[in-house]
């Protein structure tokens, strides 16, 4: 009953935030600056999900140590996009560059 | 392009989305079970929430013994980006009924939302591109479903899952979509300032400095930008 509810009260919110907002405004035209700033949105949200979690793996502590794996595959990660703009590539790149850093720092 | 086409389409560029999505929903089901959520509720939150980072943060809070109102505030929270990513593609789609609005917002995340905006933003005929987003959103929602239940089995076997690291696939995916996209100063400048400032605003409660790294991200962007034209102008 617990976990029923709580899936429902998560879906409420969740959904709440994307179906009518979605229906809102495919009806109603926005204002220029808001239209504006809309192409700064997928960067910047990732950016804020990205750099938090390979600055602070813990959740909590800064480490930017040389020891810090996704700190340093993040790194790696960053300079392979911007070389070779594929997505797939960075992706299996960085995971394997990742792993063979945790291999190594333990 | 056709419906068909839009649709394949939609697949194939979610692809490379759907392969970092992999661990991380298969981390999600082991941890989800480990954290005390039963194997039906693991899959039942896959099934309804469909948003794998919050999905992430509620099994942590209910294994702390987090209420369950302050988990489902915290879910809000961290899916408010949601909000923003409605927006964005809210004014593609005014000439689509609520029978495709209704299952398209129910399905949209992270990674459905950055190839359709950037499908969206490609200058040919938009009316199919919403068979493009279907085709993204399915994919999308298929492979975690099953990914979750493969966590939920695997996961009974694995004492600590997040021990892995595995988590990094989303980290590495985000930057594949992004960095290819920081083509101008107001875009890089975005980048940095929402990076920054979520790390810095990292310690506000119900992990808020999400979006306060967002917004600032966004205002530093239309700034500089602003400021560039202002000045383009006055050279004219």
């Amino acid at each position: 009953m617990y976990e029923a509810l709580l899936i429902a009260g998560m879906f409420a919110v969740t959904f709440g935030v994307r179906y009518p907002v979605l229906a809102f405004t495919s009806r109603v035209r926005l204002p220029e600056i808001v239209l504006q700033g809309l192409k700064f949105v997928p960067g910047a949200v990732l950016s804020a999900i990205i750099l938090p979690a390979i600055v602070m793996p813990d959740g909590h502590n800064a480490d930017l140590s040389l020891s810090n794996s996704y700190l340093m595959a993040g790194i790696a990660a960053i300079l392979i996009s911007a070389r070779t703009k594929n997505l797939m590539l960075t992706i299996i790149l960085g995971m394997l560059i990742f792993i063979s850093l945790r291999a190594i720092t333990g | 392009m056709s419906m068909r086409k839009e649709f394949l389409a939609g697949f194939k560029d979610t692809l490379p989305l759907v392969v970092g999505a992999i661990p991380f929903g298969i981390i999600f089901g082991a941890f989800s079970v480990s954290a005390g959520i039963s194997p039906a509720g693991t899959i039942g939150m896959s099934l309804f929430v469909f948003a794998g980072a919050s999905q992430f943060i509620a099994a942590n809070l209910f294994a702390s013994g987090t209420g369950l109102a302050v988990i489902v505030l915290t879910t809000f929270i961290v899916n408010i980006r949601h909000a923003l990513y409605s927006t964005t593609l809210g004014p593609h789609m005014t000439h689509l009924s609520h029978r495709w609005l209704l299952p398209l917002g129910f399905w949209l995340t992270d990674e459905t939302f950055v190839v359709t905006a950037n499908h969206y933003n490609q200058s040919e005929d938009g009316s199919n591109k919403h068979w493009y987003f279907f085709g993204s959103a399915l994919f999308m929602y298929i492979n975690w479903q099953l990914c979750t239940v493969i966590g939920v089995v695997a996961g009974q076997a694995i004492p600590d899952p997040l021990s892995w690291g595995l988590d990094f696939a989303m980290s590495v995916t985000f930057i594949g979509v992004v960095v290819p996209t920081v083509v101008n100063k107001p875009m890089a400048l975005t980048v940095v300032v929402a990076g920054v400032t979520a790390v810095l605003a990292n310690t506000l409660p119900n992990k808020l400095g999400l979006m306060a790294g967002a917004m600032l991200g966004v205002g530093a962007g239309l700034l500089i930008e602003s400021f560039q034209s202002r000045k383009g102008t006055s050279h004219v």
